[in-house]
């Protein structure tokens, strides 16, 4: 087990953008605290509604209320996807895209915040693995027999993501709004080392895709936020029937992912046993080794 | 090696598993049906999930991330279900740890070099076999500590326990609390303490381990000599508990006082660098059809039949006499003649002779693929045709040899044409799928227990009595079609209607020589250099043709040859049609001259 809760010093995670808190539901001029990446980082709304950031301040505790002009020192702070984003370090500009968000007839929502003693990787590789469906989503996402993953296309695209198309899995109930088994196309996007989204055929329009991600806030290497995130075109149900499907898959990979053992990723190729099935991992591991990254994952022996 | 407690047999319940620990090393433990008992490496060789989720089915182990499955003993994996069409035939196999039960207690140990060492030490104390194990007490501290802390443990004899006895006094004293107990450590030796208590009429021993979990965590395991029966033992076990339960308290309250050391680091065995790599697509014989096994059952001693429902598309229709490969979980090929009656499309069904010399096939399907199994097989080939312009068909069979002919019976029955089938079996135990044979009626007859003499005059009788317009299929072992087409021969039988299929190729195959297969159509001319088929090399400049045993026995992969002289190696072609030299079975035959021409 890594120290729990040292202080992160990979340059390249210390200058990413990180999510804290789901922007709706902070409370305006009260003071919030979260931990990232093994510190505390407090936040709140100022009297426009921009959130502000600030490394945390033993005097204004959790829950006191606060003059947001009053903040001096402020971390780098965007409120994007219906999340508050902050770094430590010297964030790129912009945070990667989501087209989908600015389509005016799409259900867009933080669906729920979900603490996982896990790192962000493992959470992030789970998200990407269709093989799982079966046996941790029985009835949902998949049901045995039909467990084959067919063979998919993955790539490093030229905006840098890991990109996963043709992802063919036959699903009992791909969606809430689906109504009998299909086979669902998935593609997978891998935008920012911590977050990974995918795409699905959305059952009221075919022609058009659902799109779900999630944001991992690193607490610490081993302990994650999980704040899900949906887009989707849904005419029926309720934000709150929306909400609960996606708890209820949520919480089905939450003791399944708590139990890897290591919790960090490991980026050596011996660590694990790789199938043609995990083409997407094998690949988001060896991007991540590219891209220097050595918090939440056990780096390959130089 | 050391050898340390990890549970109570008690503990390994049917069909579930049990979370064990030493010196910081996971384990997972489970009892089989067949109640031999496992300790592995608690982690799937896949993605690192505890094997402690998953799934007991009495033989197996499943992981419940993704549904490996590990078997019993072994714990070479079985099945992979994200890929049942090409499981890499390669060796997936988790680590086990030296186990034994001995005293109603499971041991283990995380020193490799104990596998088939002896066992746990002997306690001479405990051989006569009549001791309990005591409640395990989990203690947060070291486990020297613990250990000292025990050769203090006080109780009394057995003889001497009633409820509530040591019980009420003050919770900080597991020492000596009351006047006249006298216990004494009979022997020390690390992490086993042995104690003896006695008073004036009686003694008790009692023999404590301290399983080492890790630095900073211990498991107090205890057996108690020559208990009493019940209902005493109960108060003298809950004395044990109560007591111990308190040592436990004060040792953690002095502990948490301390430093408590670091957890042990355990390193995680990397795989080896033949896992590590993505397995490439299978190349070759194709499998595009995916079933699922939905029914198993004992066709017969030895025989499992299997019916193979469709998990996506409908099942493409076959003739009678034809065959399906199955690809199976450990990555061998295995062909099975479908025993399906004419119309019967919603499932395949086959049989599956379990084989004596099994090279993993036949074993596999038997003992590790169940029901609810998805499958990879091939589209249905007939290279065993029947033909339904005869006036009267005899099918011959030598025990699992009947598949194909199941078959072809079923569809002359259906069409109202004249047939008889013999079956040549061990015993009426051996006699695959009896029901559907005796639906047959008397066109069925079986011929049990004969010698290979008796069974060659009955061949002979059998072909005497009919009139040259017959058709003949045999299917068995070679040594049976060898006899039946020879003897068929000698009473004049016309080789055009004497038809075998072979389970097998029993030729040994030469293929020490090297020649030029010229294409005519694709012109390209290719060089065979020895130990290489004309099959591979064909597949080699990606000219695809189709294939199924590789061995020439099933006729799939034939191809027209326009020039040269034929070794044939096969037992497909009969002999008329070797002697024609127009064709070959490209798996095994090769040239004899240095150039073949293929209508390729």
């Amino acid at each position: 087990m890594a120290p729990a809760a040292s202080p992160c010093t990979d340059p390249v995670v210390l200058n990413m953008w990180h999510p804290i808190a789901a922007t709706a539901e902070i409370r305006p001029g009260r003071v919030h605290t979260t931990q990232l990446l093994g510190e505390a980082v407090s936040y709140t709304l100022d009297r426009d509604g921009q959130p502000v950031v600030w490394r945390a301040d033993p005097a204004l505790r959790h829950g006191m209320g606060v003059d947001a002009a009053r903040i001096g020192e402020r971390l780098p702070v965007i409120d994007r996807f219906c999340f508050v984003w902050t770094s430590y370090g010297d964030p790129p500009d912009r945070l990667f895209s989501i087209p989908e968000f600015d389509d005016t007839d799409r259900r867009t929502f933080a669906a729920a915040s979900i603490g996982v003693h896990t790192s962000a990787p493992r959470a992030v590789e789970n998200f990407l693995d269709m093989g799982h469906f079966p046996y941790v989503h029985t009835g949902i996402l998949g049901v045995e027999p039909h467990t084959e993953v067919v063979e998919y296309d993955v790539e490093i695209t030229d905006d840098n993501e890991v990109l996963a198309t043709r992802c063919l899995f036959y699903q009992p109930i791909a969606a809430l709004a689906a109504t009998e088994g299909q086979i669902t196309e998935y593609t997978y996007r891998v935008p920012h080392p911590f977050v990974a989204m995918l795409y699905k055929t959305a059952p009221p329009d075919p022609s058009r895709m659902d799109a779900i991600a999630i944001f991992l806030q690193s607490v610490t290497e081993e302990q994650i936020v999980a704040h899900n995130f949906i887009c989707m075109v849904d005419y029926t149900n309720t934000d709150s029937e929306l909400k609960i499907f996606q708890q209820k898959i949520f919480g089905q990979d939450k003791p399944i992912i708590e139990n890897q053992v290591p919790r960090r990723l490991p980026l050596a190729p011996r660590a694990e046993t790789p199938i043609r099935a995990d083409k997407s991992s094998i690949m988001y591991r060896r991007w991540l080794s590219d891209l220097g990254i050595t918090y939440g994952v056990i780096p390959e022996a130089a | 090696m050391m050898w340390h407690p990890v549970a109570s047999s008690a503990d390994l319940i049917y069909r579930t598993t049990y979370h064990a620990q030493i010196l910081g090393r996971e384990l997972v433990a489970w009892r089989a049906d067949d109640d031999a008992v496992n300790l592995w490496e608690n982690r799937c060789l896949h993605r690192g999930s505890r094997l402690t989720l998953g799934v007991n089915d009495g033989a197996e182990l499943m992981c419940r991330y993704h549904g490996w499955r590990y078997a019993n003993r072994t714990a070479s994996c079985t099945y992979i279900p994200a890929h049942p069409a090409d499981a890499p035939a390669r060796s997936v196999c988790n680590r086990t740890y030296p186990v034994a039960e001995r005293y109603g207690l499971v041991w283990g140990s995380v020193e490799l070099e104990a596998h088939g060492a002896a066992g746990p030490p002997a306690v001479d104390l405990l051989e006569a076999g009549s001791a309990a194990p005591l409640r395990a007490i989990a203690v947060n501290a070291p486990p020297p500590v613990v250990a000292d802390a025990l050769a203090g443990y006080r109780f009394q004899p057995s003889a001497a326990v009633t409820e509530g006895t040591g019980a009420g006094d003050d919770w900080r004293s597991y020492r000596s609390p009351e006047a006249g107990w006298d216990v004494s450590v009979v022997e020390r030796d690390d992490l086993r303490i042995t104690l003896r208590a006695a008073d004036s009429d009686d003694e008790t021993h009692l023999v404590l381990w301290v399983q080492p979990v890790d630095a900073h965590r211990s498991v107090i395991r205890g057996l108690l000599d020559a208990p009493p029966p019940a209902p005493a033992r109960l108060a003298v076990l809950r004395h044990h508990n109560h007591r111990l339960s308190r040592l436990r308290d004060r040792v953690e309250e002095q502990a948490a006082l301390e430093s408590m050391p670091e957890p042990i680091q355990v390193e995680i065995v990397p795989v080896s660098v033949e896992l590590a790599g993505m397995p490439e697509l299978g190349a070759g014989r194709r499998a595009p059809l995916r079933v699922r096994v939905a029914r198993k059952w004992a066709a017969a001693t030895d025989v499992a039949g299997f019916e193979l429902a469709p998990v996506d598309s409908p099942l493409p229709g076959f003739q009678a006499g034809a065959h399906i490969d199955v690809h199976l979980p450990n990555g061998l090929v295995r062909q099975y003649s479908l025993t399906n009656g004419p119309g019967e499309s919603g499932c395949y069904r086959i049989g599956v002779k379990l084989e004596p010399e099994s090279t993993g096939g036949s074993e596999c399907l038997h003992e590790t693929v169940r029901e609810g199994d998805v499958l990879a097989i091939s589209v249905p080939r007939n290279n065993f045709t029947l033909s339904r312009a005869s006036e009267r068909t005899v099918l011959l069979a030598g025990g699992i040899g009947i598949t194909p002919l199941l078959s072809m019976a079923q569809t002359l029955r259906q069409s109202d044409l004249d047939f008889e089938m013999h079956v040549f079996v061990r015993d009426r135990h051996f006699l695959p799928f009896g029901e559907l044979v005796a639906s047959f009626g008397d066109a069925a007859v079986e011929h049990r227990s004969l010698s290979p003499l008796e069974t060659a005059s009955e061949i002979r009788r059998i072909l005497g009595g009919h009139t040259h317009s017959a058709q003949l299929y045999v299917c068995g072992p070679a040594p049976m079609i060898e006899a039946t087409t020879a003897i068929a021969d000698e009473l004049g039988w016309p080789e055009e209607s004497v038809h075998f299929e072979y389970f097998a190729n029993p030729t040994e195959i030469d293929d020490s020589t090297a020649f030029d297969v010229a294409l005519a159509r694709t012109g390209l001319t290719l060089r065979v250099e020895p130990a290489q088929t004309v099959l591979q090399v064909l597949r080699a400049h990606d000219i695809d043709i189709p294939s199924s045993c590789e061995q020439g026995a099933c006729g799939t992969c034939l191809a027209s040859v326009l020039e040269g002289e034929i070794l044939h190696q096969d037992v497909y072609l009969n002999r008329s049609e070797r002697a024609a030299g127009d064709r070959m079975l490209t798996c095994v035959s090769r040239a004899t001259s240095d150039r073949l021409v293929l209508d390729l």
